[in-house]
Order: structure tokens, then sequence, then C-alpha cells
């Protein structure tokens, strides 16, 4: 493999990193709060998709021109939305009931819920595969001449296409978008987690559920949020995901859903810095592997990564070992 | 008469009744004869998952991956080397062909059993939902392994097996199965599974090896898994890797849940329901008269038992014939 090969399939590798990245935020943030894996957390990824496929020929012809990307963002922003209103419906009815009751309870009704958002998305949306809108254009980014002020957007992506050309690299638009999408997204996120009163209750909740209640922070309010957080990442996740892979069935959101689980215990569950390198380790690790002679192995292979990191260090990269409280 | 002997002669009755139904089996239909034999393996599929899922506390979701594994050596080792067998014994005769399928339903549930050794292992460090999707995952894996081994069909899958699978074979292998895991349940080692389902802490507080425990239940349940497939494979003749995919484990855990996770009896009458209930929903999506939402919701089966899971869990947790922890119990 020659060195620019590396490099065209480490970009392609990190592209594919942003969707298990989005995707095991979501895991991650639940496990933190609620200590349970939201199995259904795969399938709301899943339903954002479908948000963009339903709503990209509605909302997208409003924008014209110029005005274009404002119409992604729109389509992105409304598809976080529906993803978020849906986890925290999810939350509500399926998981609040149960707060008290054994893990296992829980942990089969989030099954339950998984099989009924597939299943009953099998029977809304039909069962067959669908091609996905065309949101963004597909080309690879080239040079089209040198700045000009009039037009910033493409003619910072000319320049970029100029670096690309010269070290001979082919980046898509459609990469480009999904791991700057990723990377603004985690951004907004460390912001929301780090700064703000909700994100700060939700550190404190994770951290000690008990005492957080009695220093008068609302635990419901805080799994909603989480919930709602989570999804609306998951949403994200789902519209990049389909515009790279644009076909899009009910089925889709479980093997995303679960190799982003192994992200999130690759870089140590509970850990939102973990769940972002867990997502982008993994998405190269997949696109080397499916680039090698073992390429039908391609889907197997988070799984051996699974079960390596889970001989040799359980709690993942960022993770620590803690020891059971009786 | 003692318990121990009780259990010892409703396994021989068992096994004496499943071979006068399968001296008669001729004059039933086969549709319904496939019926009944799938009633039996998934029995069996449904008892052996138990005892990981029910009686030890081990979420697992990967049953099915067990029963492929199970399936595709016995089915490749009675297709491929039976000849020589047969030229030994003078030719496929009762005796040979008997012969044979014990050999390969062993194969078929040892080569599962080591597997499930080295999926337990390491993942039965974990805990609970941590475990399930680790098993789901494997699962998958055995499958995208199947898909990638030319030797037996790959993603075409692999045709041409012998219809060896009788209700004798069937219901002795069910009724086995039902007898070793009540007999190891109720002996004192056995109780070490039910402390570890029902507090793990206060399990190894009493010097309890946990681990051990948990892997033991995982290796005996894959067995049975791979026997099970193996009977499966000599029904329907033909297997390929999806019929032993997600949803296939999914239609077991059911079963276990249905039932009531520890509880043989209830386990094993969950599985004949839902087989029973599964066939009959295939005629029901064939009802012109029926209204075409409901037949279109007969036709997709796991929305019913998503609904089924969801509603279980909110009202009835332990299932229909499980019982609830102790109250006063400590395990959380």
């Amino acid at each position: 493999m020659s060195s620019t090969e590396f490099f065209q399939q480490l970009i392609n590798g990190l592209s594919l990193g942003a969707f298990y990245a989005l995707i095991a935020l979501g895991y991650t943030m639940v496990y933190g709060v609620l200590r349970f894996i939201n199995f259904a957390h795969g399938d709301v990824f899943m339903i954002g998709a479908f948000c963009g496929y339903y709503l990209t020929p509605r909302i997208l012809p409003h924008f014209t021109g110029a005005w274009a990307p404002l119409g992604v963002v729109a389509v992105m922003l409304s598809t976080m939305l529906i993803c978020a209103a849906l986890g925290i419906l999810i939350e509500r009815l399926a998981y609040r009931p149960l707060r008290s009751r054994p893990k296992l309870t829980v942990l089969i009704t989030a099954i339950g819920v998984s099989l009924f958002l597939e299943y009953g998305g099998q029977f809304l949306f039909g069962a067959d595969p669908k091609p996905f809108p065309e949101l963004i254009v597909d080309r690879p980014i080239e040079y089209a001449g040198p700045l000009s002020l009039h037009r910033p957007l493409s003619s910072v992506l000319s320049q970029m296409g100029g670096f690309f050309e010269r070290v001979g690299l082919t980046v898509t638009t459609i990469q480009l978008v999904a791991m700057t999408v990723a990377i603004l997204l985690l951004l907004a996120l460390t912001f929301i987690v780090k700064r703000t009163k909700l994100g700060i209750a939700m550190r404190a909740v994770s951290n000690n559920p008990t005492a957080a209640a009695l220093m008068g922070i609302n635990i419901d309010t805080v799994v909603s949020f989480t919930f709602g957080l989570g999804s609306a990442l998951a949403g994200a996740g789902g519209i990049l995901y389909a515009l790279s892979y644009p076909s899009i069935d009910p089925l889709m959101g479980l093997l995303p859903g679960v190799k982003a689980f192994v992200a999130a215990v690759l870089g140590g569950i509970g850990s939102i810095p973990g769940a972002a390198v867990g997502g982008i380790i993994l998405g190269v690790v997949e696109t080397f592997v499916g680039g090698s002679a073992f390429s039908t192995y391609r889907d197997a292979i988070a799984f051996a990564l699974l079960i390596g990191i889970l001989l040799f260090r359980p709690a993942g990269i960022f993770g620590r070992m803690q020891a059971e409280k009786v | 008469m003692k318990y121990r002997h009780i259990k010892k002669f409703a396994l021989l009755g068992a096994i004496l009744l499943s071979a006068l139904a399968s001296h008669f089996s001729g004059a039933i239909n086969s549709y319904y004869l496939q019926v009944v034999l799938f009633i039996g393996i998934n029995i069996t599929l449904a008892v052996s998952l138990n005892l990981i899922n029910g009686y030890t506390g081990q979420f697992s979701l990967g049953h099915a991956g067990f029963m492929a594994i199970g399936a595709y050596v016995a089915a490749y080792l009675s297709t491929e080397h039976s000849v020589g067998l047969f030229r030994l014994f003078g030719g496929a005769n009762i005796f040979s062909v008997s012969l044979l399928f014990i050999g390969v339903l062993l194969a078929g549930g040892l080569a599962a059993a080591v597997v499930g050794l080295i999926v337990g292992v390491p993942s039965l460090r974990l805990k609970g939902d941590y475990l399930a999707i680790v098993t789901l995952g494997f699962g998958e894996i055995i499958r995208v392994l199947i898909q990638n081994t030319d030797a037996v069909g790959g993603p075409r899958g692999y045709s041409g097996i012998a219809g060896y699978t009788t209700l004798f074979w069937t219901y002795s292998v069910a009724a086995l199965t039902i007898y070793v895991v009540v007999s190891l349940i109720d002996s004192t080692y056995g109780r070490g599974f039910l402390t570890v389902r029902d507090d793990e802490v206060a399990a190894e507080a009493v010097g309890i090896n946990t681990t051990r425990y948990k892997v033991t239940a995982f290796v005996l349940g894959a067995f049975f898994a791979g026997v099970a497939g193996g009977l499966y494979a000599h029904s329907t003749t033909y297997i390929n890797p999806s019929g032993f995919d997600f949803q296939r484990s999914i239609e077991i855990v059911i079963m276990v849940i249905l039932g009531g996770m520890g509880s043989t009896a209830g386990v094993a009458f969950a599985a004949i329901v839902l087989t029973l209930l599964l066939e009959y929903l295939r005629f029901v999506s064939g009802y012109e008269w029926l209204p075409e939402i409901v037949r279109r919701i007969a036709a997709n089966r796991m929305i019913i038992y998503s609904l089924v899971l969801i509603a279980l869990m909110l009202l009835r947790p332990q299932g229909l014939f499980g019982r609830l922890p102790r109250r006063g119990s400590l395990s959380k």
C-alpha cells in the first residue's frame, strides 16, 4: 500500500468513523446517566435517515441557488428535532415506568422497542430499500480557481481541492460534510455538557444520581434531556450515513447501531470523548480491513475488536474500572 | 417413589412415547408433521436458552448462532462422510442411519459447545446488557463466517441434506434436554446457577465461582442448541445462513421470556404455543375477509413479538409462568 493509498483509506475511514462516533455518543450518554444500554438507539438512527428521505423533497425546493446549503441545514435540524422528540417519547413511555425494576426487564423492553421501530418501520415505509435523495451533490472536491470574496464558500472549497489534488487524494463533498458536521456537533455537545446548567446536571446525575437528586436536580428532566440529545445526534448521523450509502431500509439501523455500541465500549462507555475516539478508530480499522484481502469479514471486525478490548481493557480507552459497591 | 426416580421414568416414558408416535407418523400429513417437529426443536432451543437466560440470569441473544453451528456441522458430516460408515454396516439400514445421526448430532452439539466456550470466556466477564450485545455480535460473526465458507454453500445455502429427523429423535432430544436442565437445577451444584442470577456479589462472597457457573451454563446451552440445529437441518433438508439470523435468536428469547425466565415447564409450553401461533398467523395473513391492515400485521410477526415483549415487561415481567423474586431479596 502506497502512502497516498494509505491516506486515502484513512480519509474514507475517518468519514465512516464520524457516523459511528455520532451514534456512539448517544449510547454513551444514556449509559452514563441511567447505566443501561438503549438498544433502540440504532433504530432512532434509522428513523433519522427516513426523516431525511421524507423531508428533503418537502423542504429543499424552498431553498434555491445560493440558499441551498441552508436547506440542507433545515433538513438536518428538523430531522434532529423529530428524532429528539422520538427519543424522549420512547424514554417516557417504555423506560421510565420500569426505572426501579431489575435491569434485565429494562433491557428486554429496550429490545422490544428496537424491534418495534424496525418492523413497525417496515410496516409503515415498506421493507424494500429506498434511494435516498441527493441532498448534497456528491463530487470530488477540485481546484476551481483562486480565492474570491464574492463566493467565499466555494472558493474555500476550491483551495482545499487544490491541496487535495497536490497530495493526490480524493475527498468527496459528502465526506467533507460528514466530517465537518460531526466535528461541529461534537463541539456543540462538549459545550452543552461542560458549560450549560443541564449539562452540569447531567454529569452530576451520571456521577451519583442519589446525591444529585438530593441537591435538587430533577432526574426526570435530565434523563429526558439526555435521551433527546443522544437521539438528535443519532438522527444527524442517520442523514449523513444515508448520504454516503444512499439506500435506506427499516433494518439499516441494526448493524451500525451495534457497531457504534462497540465504538462506545472501545472508548470507554460513559465517556463522551471516548465515544468519539472509539467511533473514529472503528471506522478507520473497518475501512482498512474492507480494503484488504479480508474484505468479506468487514462486518465481523468490529466484534473481534470488542473481544480484544474486553479481554485486555474492559473499561475501554478512556474509562476507569470501578469496583462494584454493595 | 422418590422425586429423582420420577424424573428418570418420565424421561424414559417420553422417549418411548416419541418412538411410538414416530412409528405412526406416516399417517400424519407431512405439513403437520413438519410443524410438530419444529415444536420439538423449539422446545429444545427454548429450554436450553432458559438455562442461560433464565436460571443463570445471563442474557444471551446469540442462540441462533450456536444452532447454526450445530446445523452446519451435522449437515456437512452426514452429507459428506456417510458413505464410508454405510459401507461398513452394509448400506443405509436403520442401525447405520441411527448411528450416523447420533454421531452427527453429537458432533454438531460439541462444535457449538466449543464455540460457546470460546465466546463465553471473554464475554461472560460482562454483566447483563453488555453480554446481550456481545452475544448478538457473535451470532452475526458466526453467520458471516458461514456465509464465507464455500464448502457449505456460502450464501447460497446447503442443500441435499438427508431427512433423518423423525418424531422419535426430535422428542427424545427435547425430553433429554428438559431432563438434563431440570436435574441440573435441582442438584446441589445446580443451585449455584440460581445464586449467580439472584445476587452475584453475594454468590461470590460465599465462595461460588460465578464465572465458572456462567460459562458452564453457556456451554451446556450452546451444546443443546447445536443438537437442535442438527435436528433442524435434517428435517428441512436445506439450510442457509440467513435462516439463523438475529430474528431467529429473538424468537427463542421470546419463548423464554413469555414462558417465564427460570421456569422449564413454562418455557416449553411457550415454545409450543408460539410455534403454533406462528403457523396460524401464516393462514391469517391469507384470509381474504380480514381487513388489509390485520393481514399485513399478521404477515409481519416481528411487530407482534415486539409488542408482546414490551407489554409483558410493563405488565408481567416474570412471564406467564415465572415467579417473581422473593420479597426482601437483595437483588436489584
